[in-house]
């Protein structure tokens, strides 16, 4: 017999977590299948909702970017109320661990190439080291740690024109490792405030960094200031070096991006969402034009999930919710029409930076965000798509994944929660 | 002091270095010119190939013969180039009985060593032959670095007082009373020690004797000094995979054809390749229908590349010869032998002579030739040593250590350093501290790409074929930036994002061609990761309009104590819970 809910989310990334916090509001009884970990490990940890659109940018206004979006984005199938929406459950899943919610305005954060970009919502630990904030600024690198060179990240920094100096230093940090450690060792360290030669990890730190400030209003490091413990970290440097201390983020492995998965899972529980974790969604079962069952591969043993509504929200080329070979582009779980270039020489821009068709890849979603077939109609009447895997958006050149997500999340979510309890 | 006879090599491939370390071993005053990098042309678009000779052991005996001798050579003195793989001539049920017999005969014939396997023996080689497999000879085929080997013999020149320009087109040749006195070079953009002029200046520099050793280039430069060279550039595709699904070279025994051979190369394997006369060695379509070839022609032999990742493809140009009135119509027909063409024999033009035709295997072969016919032209008499004497990097390369206690490095990072660098390692990896690694996917440390921007300058595209950094499964995803940021502090900011972006993009035109299943899921994250994480497409920085910084979010209103969350998940992150080399599986 198959496990019964009211809504089955499919995913365990920004999409997912947000579809199935908006269906529980609905009053719903919520599933949340994930497979493997989500991509937020590998991404910034910043909540982007738009921040170029039609040639225009960095936009600080990002709901003024919308109109200028081409056809079919999915911004334009949920609407404003659709992002605002998708900002507001946000905004309450992560309380004040998140800032940027007092304002519809975007801000500009550094990037730990040194270069600035705009976005909507920022961790608390990097919201002192605002581009958009004036405050002359030390930049702090490691000379173990390659993916941050604070010097180079500092000269872009004045480059692009931020209004404060900016100025970077390479230190030794106060432990050594062995030479291929990874940054959770470096933030393990500071969480335990492990003994060193000289005192602490953290005040040797600071004893350390202090030499090098010289008269800059904030001191900024790449973001492995802790992990379990990283306020405490973060509070105690500030209080030692006597100005505030932030975060820039980075690549993957990100912290950032990993704690606020773990935030968002966190909320998932306190509004009773259910759990399925660690195995894929591999099959379904329909009936009169209705997914019935969802079928999860359990260590080879298929178990069926039924529910009445159904979120895909598998991700897109990144997350595997979208799968291609040399001839096409498809949708695994329920074969949902994803349309591509016939050559595969089109999908992609000869340019690195250029305008790639695979970025745009995706279901097409109807007014409802059901995923349609080649001929507009909705493949299945309760299957709803929410994030990467809706097409339509470059989102990593309008900087708006996040913002897609969270927004079709919401909407997916709440008509999904809305039809289930009618 | 008499002054040492000089002699301009045009060329920074093999062959030109290999002929610049010859001569300056000899003694001679030696300055060579490349228009661009070192491995600009062919030598570093090959599939990496030691050949045995089997493959030229019907067609083409001479050249048979030559690549078994110099295979041995090079084993010899370029230990730290070489992997001695072996290699498989492996017949299909379709595939001729005849041609195999005549394929074993011929590696007798050329003192190849051969020996017959049976299919059940082929297998026990290789698991991942195809079932139908009918059997196959061994022959001592191998996988050299291309670009390994021309840094050393470069470095090797250099210790013996020759002068390297990279980035230095010849942009004419100099006659003078009916002799060839020099050439004219333009430089260009580019830093480093390899690099004097500054980017277009015009310098002359003369010579007692030009050696044009450009390969499929060298028809340009006959034109310059007024005569021809009809070289005949034909393409070939290699596609590469993300593990070595072989570790024996594998060929295809039938008489000719596109796509039969697999080579294994580090951690991939390259797929080639096809052979088709193009016109101009620079312009020539990159075509996909090309890389399909591939794959289905060669999962006939190894069936699992039929669903296998591909990384990315290149295409090489190999500089075919054949002396004038011989008519092949077939490029796979036309000798793989070198030809040295002194144009004043040929064209009544004395001071100059071309080298072309031949192939990697060969090229010590061929700069010992060409420097005897140099050295008779100037009456220098000297010994060529070039056979005996180790290039830089494979001196007392008799054993592996296992760098892994003594630099702080886990397997296989210190021991793919240790084989990359061969007698090297000790110096080099000891010249960074701390040396953290850079690039994941192919284990390359901090000091490894130090050691190369000796020799680079700005250009990472160099850093990277000299130590395989942003060749792995993320083309540069994770590592590009970070190489970049090892220029700092000796360039400054602009130029290490001027030298990001070079690579970045070069790295872009060869994924591609590979550009489905997991590795578009790499792409995805690539672009992901530069563009949304860094903003590199919109990056300010580079843009000319000013930011209204104040129209900004500056964060005021964002006050508020927030409590540590405690949040238990982070408590079961383990050290190695981080992204080990990328990929777009998570």
């Amino acid at each position: 017999m198959a496990i019964t809910d009211d809504v089955l989310v499919i995913g365990g990334g920004i999409a997912a977590c947000t579809a199935a916090l908006s269906a529980a509001e609905t009053g719903a009884r919520v599933r949340l299948l994930a497979h493997k970990k989500s991509t937020l490990r590998q991404a910034s940890g910043l909540v982007d909702v738009l921040g170029y659109a039609g040639g225009d940018g960095p936009l600080s206004d990002p709901y003024a970017g919308l109109d200028a979006l081409p056809e079919g984005h999915p911004y334009h199938v949920v609407g404003e109320d659709g992002v605002r929406a998708g900002l507001r459950i946000f905004d309450e899943a992560v309380g004040d661990a998140y800032r940027g919610g007092h304002t519809d305005s975007n801000a500009l954060v550094m990037t730990h190439g040194g270069a600035v970009k705009p976005t909507a919502r920022y961790p608390a630990s990097v919201a002192p080291g605002l581009a958009s904030s004036s405050g002359d600024t030390l930049l702090v690198g490691f000379a173990g740690l390659t993916d941050f060179d604070a010097p180079v990240a500092a000269d872009h920094l004045a480059a692009a024109g931020v209004p404060f100096s900016a100025r970077g230093v390479t230190v030794e940090f106060p432990k050594r490792f062995r030479a291929d450690a990874k940054v959770t060792r470096f933030a393990k360290a500071l969480d335990r405030d492990e003994d060193v030669d000289g005192g602490t990890v953290r005040s040797v730190l600071a004893d350390t960094v202090a030499e090098e400030l010289d008269g800059e209003s904030r001191v900024g490091f790449p973001a492995m200031l802790g992990d379990d413990h990283d306020e405490d970290v973060r509070a105690e440097l500030s209080d030692r070096l006597g100005v505030p201390v932030f975060e820039v983020p980075t690549g993957p492995p990100s912290l950032l991006g990993l704690k606020l998965e773990d935030i968002l899972f966190d909320a998932l529980d306190e509004a009773g969402v259910r759990i399925s974790a660690g195995n894929p969604a591999v099959d379904f079962e329909a009936d009169t034009g209705r997914v019935e069952t969802v079928v999860v591969d359990q260590k080879s043993r298929p178990t069926p999930y039924s529910a009445d509504q159904v979120v895909l929200a598998t991700g897109g080329l990144v997350g595997k919710g979208l799968d291609s070979d040399r001839e096409s582009v498809t949708e695994p779980v329920f074969g949902c029409h994803v349309p591509h270039p016939e050559d595969r020489y089109d999908w992609s821009d000869p340019e690195a930076f250029g305008d790639h068709a695979f970025a745009r890849f995706g279901v097409v979603p109807d007014d409802e965000l059901r995923p349609t077939d080649e001929d507009g109609e909705p493949h299945f009447e309760n299957l709803r798509a929410a994030g990467g895997v809706v097409g339509g958006a470059d989102v990593a050149r309008e900087k708006s994944a996040s913002g897609v997500s969270l927004a079709t999340g919401a909407v997916a979510g709440r008509l999904a929660g809305e039809e289930a309890t009618r | 002091m008499k002054k040492s006879p000089s002699v301009l090599v045009i060329g920074g491939g093999s062959t030109g270095t290999g002929i610049a370390r010859d001569l300056a071993m000899r003694g001679l005053d030696v300055t060579l010119v490349e228009k661009g990098n070192l491995t600009h042309g062919t030598t570093g678009r090959m599939h990496g190939l030691l050949h045995s000779g089997g493959r030229y052991a019907v067609s083409d005996q001479p050249s048979a013969k030559e690549c078994i001798e110099e295979n041995r050579v090079l084993r010899r003195i370029a230990g730290h180039c070489v992997e001695m793989t072996g290699g498989l001539f492996v017949q299909r049920p379709e595939d001729s009985d005849e041609y195999f017999e005549k394929k074993l005969e011929g590696c007798r014939e050329c003192g190849i060593p051969a020996e017959v396997l049976s299919a059940e023996e082929a297998r026990e080689i290789e698991p991942y032959l195809a079932k139908d497999i009918k059997r196959a000879i061994k022959v001592p085929d191998g996988a050299v670095d291309p670009f390994r080997l021309c840094v050393a013999n470069a470095a090797s020149a250099v210790e013996h007082g020759a002068r390297i320009e990279t980035h230095s087109e010849v942009t004419d040749v100099l006659v003078e009373g009916g002799e060839v006195v020099g050439v004219e070079v333009t430089h260009q953009t580019g830093t480093g020690p390899y690099v004097h002029g500054e980017p277009g200046e015009v310098e002359e520099i003369r010579a007692d004797y030009v050696v044009n050793a450009t390969g499929a280039w060298a028809g340009q430069i006959g034109d310059f000094a007024g005569v021809n060279v009809e070289v005949r550039p034909s393409k070939g595709v290699m596609t590469i995979m993300n593990t070595r699904q072989v570790d024996t070279v594998v060929n295809r025994c039938r008489p000719k054809g596109d796509a039969d051979i697999i080579v294994p190369h580090e951690t991939t394997c390259i797929l080639g390749t096809t052979d088709e006369e193009v016109e101009d060695p620079e312009d020539y379509p990159e075509e996909g229908w090309e890389v399909d070839l591939m794959i289905e022609t060669l999962s006939e032999l190894v069936p699992m590349l039929a669903d296998a990742r591909t990384i990315r493809s290149f295409w090489g140009v190999r500089p075919l010869y054949e002396p004038p009135g011989t008519g092949t119509e077939d490029p796979t027909d036309i000798t793989r032998e070198f030809f040295l063409l002194d144009h004043a024999d040929r064209d009544d033009l004395p001071g100059m002579t071309s080298i072309v035709g031949g192939k990697l295997t060969t090229y010590r072969m061929m700069a010992e030739q060409i420097s005897d016919h140099v050295c008779e032209k100037l009456g220098v008499d000297a010994e060529c040593r070039t056979a005996d004497e180790p290039l830089p990097g494979s001196e007392d390369f008799t054993v592996l250590r296992d760098y892994m206690d003594d630099f702080g490095l886990r397997s296989p990072i210190g021991r793919r350093s240790a084989q990359r660098l061969g007698s090297r390692a000790d110096e080099v990896l000891n010249s960074v501290d701390p040396n953290p690694v850079v690039c994941e996917c192919e284990a390359v440390t901090r000091a490894e790409i130090q050691d190369a921007l000796d020799t680079a300058g700005t250009d990472l595209n160099s850093v990277r074929i000299q130590t395989r950094a942003s060749m792995g499964n993320c083309q540069g995803a994770i590592c590009c930036h970070r190489m970049a940021n090892e220029l700092a502090p000796e360039y400054d900011e602009k130029t290490v994002r001027a030298s990001l972006d070079d690579l970045y993009q070069e790295r872009w035109k060869g994924e591609r061609h590979a550009m489905w299943g997991t590795q578009l899921s790499q792409t995805a994250l690539k672009h992901m990761l530069h563009a949304a994480t860094m903003n590199r497409d919109e990056d300010p920085a580079a843009a000319d309009a000013d930011i209204d910084f104040a129209a900004f979010d500056d964060g005021v209103a964002s006050g508020g104590a927030v409590a540590d969350g405690g949040r238990e998940r982070a408590a079961d992150r383990a050290d190695d819970d981080a992204l080990g080399g990328a990929d777009g599986d998570n």
